[in-house]
């Protein structure tokens, strides 16, 4: 077995699935946001919704496309990497798999095509369906990658079967209270990622005093959304925490900083983990029983710590325990922001309060931040196991791997992520500073008869500044 | 239940490789082709269903995983960077799609990466597809060729031909889709291409044939199969028959029809006849497949 190779296999994995996630969480949010725009056209009429709409629909396609792209070598890396894990596991995650793409993808794909070059060929109403299957689609995909990685997590209903696992009640896969608790936490904060990146952009344009129509609509829209979901995300974040302390102590101990086994616990707040000694430097911490009060809702909970585990099935410490405290920091961040900015926009002083409005603005960052961080609470935290307590990561990696070969597919991914990403954000960027309304440059007109209806024509077609919004 | 999963994989792959072979060939032809307008008119016949037919791709590889664990497993582990090639070719020629018109001034970019992708992620199917069909070098049920064991003459060949055979499936796409220049130009392309198919299928049957592939034995083995060369040969000379009288609807079907002959024979042979299941030093999985290779 090559150390090598299982190194660059488990970075190759981490940054792969690093760099999707970014973007199907963007776009689970913004298809949502997308139906509930049409929605809204439909029934008040108002020409600013379609405005916003069809501008998100370009920024929704970017990031759709980035996220088909990057997705398509999640399928291929469990057999090329991981083939001890795929051929022990694929009874169950292949079909579950399955289900997404049959699911899922179809929706996408099919009803994504009728969003951008349906408009002018489908009735309303059937354009309203497709941005709704659309977004279905998305939440789809989201379940089924949330009840695969939640099996790893938590391998339930299952039994091994000449050295595979082979499913033997699917109920327990799908409808455990691990899956319902770590599902809708990935939505929530799909959705939120959404609303913060809306609320900024009308952030930004309200700073720059344009779109003013269609930026209220946005910041309004974006912060309000946050202000409901922040809290019911703290309810599932809580939940999460339950399964992690019923299922992982381990995971647990690491993202406590807890080494000894304590009854009631403390709760370390902030420390610099020395898993070395065994202790924690620096630690600012809340007396017992905080800890058994957060981690088991009881006063009086026995915890486990890291002592009373075997090193050997030790977590990296200090990435899950950091993670997760900057996951909780910009969740905290978001919801103070969400409802400063609620009761503002409620008061009508949202938009002349211009400090709220550049910290508006830059905290796009603090969802997708939270998501990934969240991302590597849950899986660095579940290591050193792929399956959790069954199978190891060391003994998943395919066998005969070696060094070159994973040192080639690495090399290439990063070169080509960097240079997508790169230009991917770029062109967001670019169709964001460009605003609704303008057109990023003045395409020459090449209309042939029969051609069929272009992104081109979309552009072509846009409403004028002057008939849109703006004056509203 | 194994017939039926067999199936349903020979489907999705058989639809993977007909639809997306069409845009895949797109990409080819659009790297031959000058001119902004010509280039965009192309890349619209196939931009609204690009990600639908790549998902066969992904559907296809996913049944593998859940019907045959231990075939995913084996497979795509042993051809570990032709399918790091086909997925780099497959990501940057899919962004082109969404980047393209984003930009003007870099807009050569993308249309290299949208050429170049295509072809590269088209001509590393055919080499895996070849390199399979050759057999791979299996000990004690574990891969043992190393990291370029697949990559034989044989297999680039076969790499070369598939390239073609996406080429000409695009051009019958675009003689479908288009209008004016884009479609003569098109039509110019289908004869080409598909004589120089012809001649690829003739060539790498004649390599087959002197290398001593066993083909023939799984022909015999099984009449049955002769079913699909048969709807082949018909499909071929359908698309013959509209080459000459100069109609724009049949080709993509005789030609998508050559591959249901060719391809599907060979995938359901290959199911049948996994490398994990032969002990040889080199194993041979499916026959047909080199046919289906060469022939698109």
């Amino acid at each position: 077995m090559d150390m090598t190779a299982l190194l660059l296999s488990r970075i190759q994995f981490a940054f792969t699935i690093t760099f999707h996630i970014i973007f199907p969480s963007f776009s689970i949010g913004l298809a949502a946001w997308l139906t509930v725009l049409e929605a809204l056209r439909l029934a008040t009429g108002r020409p600013v919704y379609r405005v916003i709409f069809d501008f998100w629909l370009k920024i929704f396609g970017l990031a759709f496309g980035l996220g088909v792209v990057s997705g398509i070598v999640m399928a291929f890396q469990f057999g090329t990497n991981w083939s001890v894990l795929s051929k022990m596991s694929g009874p169950i995650q292949g079909p579950l798999l399955m289900y997404e793409t049959f699911t899922a993808f179809m929706l996408e794909a099919t009803f994504f095509g009728v969003l951008i070059f349906g408009r002018s060929r489908v009735p309303p109403w059937f354009y309203l369906f497709s941005t709704a299957m659309v977004a279905l689609g998305t939440t789809f995909s989201a379940f089924w990658i949330m009840v695969n990685n939640s099996w790893m997590q938590v391998p339930a209903g299952y039994i091994i079967e000449n050295g595979a696992f082979v499913p033997n009640d699917w109920t327990k896969i799908l409808f455990n209270s691990v899956v319902w608790s770590r599902f809708p936490h990935v939505l929530i904060a799909s959705y939120l990622t959404g609303a913060f990146c809306v609320a900024a952009t009308g952030a930004w344009y309200e700073l720059r005093r344009e779109y003013h129509a269609g930026s209220l609509i946005m910041l309004r829209m974006g912060l309000g959304l946050a202000a409901v979901l922040m809290p019911i995300q703290l309810v599932f974040g809580h939940l999460c925490g339950e399964y992690v302390n019923t299922y992982q102590p381990s995971k647990m101990a690491a993202i406590e900083g807890r080494w000894n086994d304590e009854n009631p616990a403390s709760e370390v707040l902030f420390a610099w983990p020395d898993v070395e000694n065994r202790r924690n430097l620096f630690a600012i911490t809340l007396p017992p029983p905080f800890g058994s009060l957060i981690d088991s809702d009881s006063l009086t909970a026995a915890e486990t710590g890291l002592n009373s585990i075997p090193p050997e099935n030790w977590p990296p410490v200090v990435i899950p325990f950091f993670s997760f405290r900057i996951m909780v920091g910009c969740g905290m961040l978001m919801l103070g922001l969400a409802w400063l900015g609620t009761y503002l926009s409620f008061k009508q002083r949202l938009e002349r309060n211009r400090l709220l409005l550049w910290v508006t603005f830059l905290s796009f960052p603090l969802p997708f931040i939270a998501i990934l961080t969240g991302w590597f609470t849950a899986e660095v935290g579940r290591q050193p196991w792929v399956v959790f307590g069954v199978l190891r990561t060391a003994d998943a990696v395919t066998p005969f791997l070696t060094t070159r070969a994973a040192t080639i597919s690495l090399l290439i991914f990063c070169a080509i992520y960097v240079f997508i990403f790169a230009f991917g954000m770029f062109y967001i960027y670019r169709l964001i500073r460009t605003g609704p309304v303008r057109r990023l440059f003045e395409t020459p007109c090449l209309a042939v008869p029969s051609r069929p209806l272009s992104l081109a024509n979309a552009d072509q077609s846009f409403p004028e500044p002057n008939h849109a919004g703006v004056g509203e | 239940m194994i017939m039926f999963w067999t199936s349903l994989l020979a489907i999705s792959i058989l639809l993977y490789v007909v639809l997306d072979g069409a845009d895949l060939g797109i990409g080819i032809l659009f790297g031959l082709t000058q001119g902004e307008e010509r280039r965009r008119i192309m890349l619209n016949a196939v931009a609204p269903i690009w990600d639908g037919n790549e998902t066969w791709l992904v559907v296809s590889g996913v049944i593998l995983w859940g019907a045959f664990p231990s075939v995913y497993a084996t497979l795509f582990s042993a051809f570990y960077l032709p399918l790091f090639f086909i997925l780099t070719g497959l990501i940057l020629r899919g962004v082109a799609f969404e980047f393209r018109d984003k930009t003007q001034r870099v807009r050569w970019i993308w249309d290299i990466n949208f050429a170049g992708g295509s072809l590269v992620a088209g001509f590393m199917q055919g080499t895996t597809v070849g390199a399979l069909v050759e057999g791979l070098q299996v000990t004690n049920g574990q891969y043992s060729g190393g990291d370029f064991g697949w990559f034989t003459p044989f297999a680039a060949l076969c790499g070369i031909g598939l390239c073609l055979g996406y080429a000409l499936l695009g051009a019958c796409w675009l003689v479908k889709k288009c209008d004016g220049e884009v479609r003569d130009t098109a039509h110019r392309h289908i004869r080409i291409l598909a004589i120089s198919v012809l001649g690829f299928l003739v060539v790498v049957f004649a390599y087959a044939l002197a290398e001593h592939l066993p083909i023939l034995h799984r022909w015999i083995d099984r009449p049955y199969l002769f079913v699909f060369p048969a709807i082949g040969a018909i499909a071929a000379i359908v698309l013959a028959l509209s080459i000459l009288r100069h109609n724009d609807r049949w080709p993509f079907y005789a030609v998508a029809l050559v591959r249901v002959g060719i391809w599907n024979a060979g995938t359901v042979l290959l199911a049948l006849h996994h490398p994990v299941r032969h002990h040889h030093r080199r194993s041979c999985p499916g026959p047909v497949s080199r046919l289906c290779s060469g022939a698109v």
